[in-house]
């Protein structure tokens, strides 16, 4: 049972990242776009150099999260064309196992954006030093994204709206996230008391895994809706 | 298949509503096991829906459907498998080669050995020679080979058709006229506008008209335009 789960979620992850990788349309968009933001913010900001330094968590998960909802968007447009969700509906595979699919394929494009931004802030904003909890907290946000992000583009991506409703749904539902993703952050930059780091994180692991319950327990009903 | 039984499909009442108004109201249809059914009627009598209907895509408002024994929707994933579907989309991915895309429909299926099957149905649908190119180069009528490839890879028990000679050019015709000929075997429920090719393939004919079942018509005697003129006779009824 649970290899038939994982033979199907990976090859339905396997497909998204075989037709990225031919395409380079979802990962160039949202790579073009996350470049855009910080040099946007960069310049909007004008902040001197402790201020860079505050405010870099924030221009991180922002661009983080306004990435992936482009990302979020075309990846279900793409599976929309030509009747692709039905294709996933009409196989013998649980319907979990296509959401844990979509959710890897998407998490891992979110994930590969961050890794592109964390360099480039570091030197745009004048990081001291890269700490090693964020290896933690970055992927762990990313993961939450994709995982509240693929459910609710499965509810958008059916309705006439689909481009400007995600944004909607999305930013009040990713507040939670957002939050302990930033603070956590925060404190693993040294922004707030070491001891609040492991808080952060551990609630940031729980908003993770109530988003993960969320789109295991809704995605069937919102695919055959 | 749960039962071996000689009926396949059972349809009973079946009502499904879509936004306000009913596209079937009450449809009952039985389906032998190698029984070939073309599906006739006007636009918006309700054939596409009653297809995704047996096909899962959608659910019931009322009424039942048995496939092979098994309740939809509550078995449904026991059907699935031995389902295969050709609607208004190719269902296919546009980015992936020909062969990738049913690769991957082999994979979804847990089919074993899938490769020569691969090979086999990409060489009857002709698209042999063009199996790594993107299906977005395609033309319409190549990718609706191909999607009459990926419904019949799985080798179904239960083929439903929705116009699948949409978009095939004579040769492509001829090739899934081919393939539905040889697979007598299973059943199959096909919608189409197309009198001629129906009367050539099917067995029965079902009109529906405004979400019923209007009247049938067995098409064992072939005879020529007798398609046409029962649909008219109905169409002036009352």
């Amino acid at each position: 049972m649970l290899r038939n789960f994982l033979r199907a979620a990976l090859t339905i992850a396997g497909k998204d990242l075989r037709a990225e990788l031919r395409s380079r349309e979802l990962l160039g968009l949202m790579a073009l776009f996350a470049l855009l933001a910080i040099l946007v913010f960069s310049f909007a900001l004008e902040l001197d150099r402790p201020g860079r330094q505050d405010a870099v968590n924030g221009v991180l998960w922002v661009t983080l999260l306004f990435a992936s909802i482009l990302g979020h968007n075309r990846s279900a447009a793409l599976e929309r064309e030509h009747g692709g969700f039905d294709a996933l509906l009409l196989a013998p595979v649980a319907r979990g196992a296509i959401f844990a699919g979509k959710l890897l394929a998407n998490a891992l494009f979110t994930l590969i954006i961050a890794l592109l931004l964390l360099p480039l802030l570091t030197v745009l904003y004048n990081l001291p030093q890269f700490p090693p909890a964020l290896l933690l907290i970055v992927p762990s946000g990313c993961l939450g994204l994709a995982a509240i992000g693929t459910l609710l583009a499965a509810i958008t991506v059916q309705t006439r709206a689909r481009d400007s409703l995600l944004p909607v749904l999305l930013l009040p539902v990713a507040l939670p996230l957002l939050v302990t993703a930033l603070r956590a952050s925060n404190a693993a930059l040294g922004n707030l008391p070491e001891a609040e780091l492991q808080t952060w994180i551990l609630l940031l692991l729980l908003v993770d895994l109530i988003y993960l319950a969320a789109g295991f327990l809704l995605f069937e009903t919102v695919l055959e809706s | 298949m749960k039962a071996r039984t000689d009926v396949l499909v059972d349809v009973q009442g079946l009502v499904k509503v879509q936004g306000r108004l009913p596209a079937l109201r009450g449809v009952d249809l039985q389906l032998g096991r190698g029984a070939f059914v073309a599906l006739l009627g006007p636009n918006g009598s309700g054939k596409s829906t009653l297809l995704r209907l047996l096909a899962g895509l959608a659910r019931p408002d009322a009424g039942s459907i048995r496939i092979g024994g098994w309740q939809l929707p509550d078995e449904l994933a026991a059907v699935r498998p031995h389902v295969g579907y050709v609607g208004h989309e190719t269902l296919l991915y546009a980015h992936l080669g020909a062969r990738e895309n049913l690769r991957f429909c082999a994979r979804l299926y847990a089919l074993d050995e899938p490769e020569p099957r691969i090979d086999d149905m990409l060489r009857r649908v002709g698209l042999e020679r063009r199996a790594q190119e993107p299906v977005r180069h395609f033309s319409r009528g190549m990718q609706q080979r191909l999607a009459i490839a990926r419904a019949l890879l799985i080798d179904p028990a239960l083929l439903l058709l929705d116009e699948p000679f949409d978009g095939l050019d004579s040769e492509g015709r001829e090739m899934l006229l081919h393939l539905l000929h040889s697979g007598r075997e299973r059943s199959i429920l096909m919608a189409t506008h197309r009198h001629s090719l129906a009367e050539g393939l099917a067995d029965r004919a079902l009109f529906l008209r405004q979400g019923l079942v209007a009247g049938e018509l067995s098409l064992a005697d072939h005879v020529p335009g007798a398609l046409a003129a029962r649909q008219a006779e109905l169409t002036e009824s009352p």
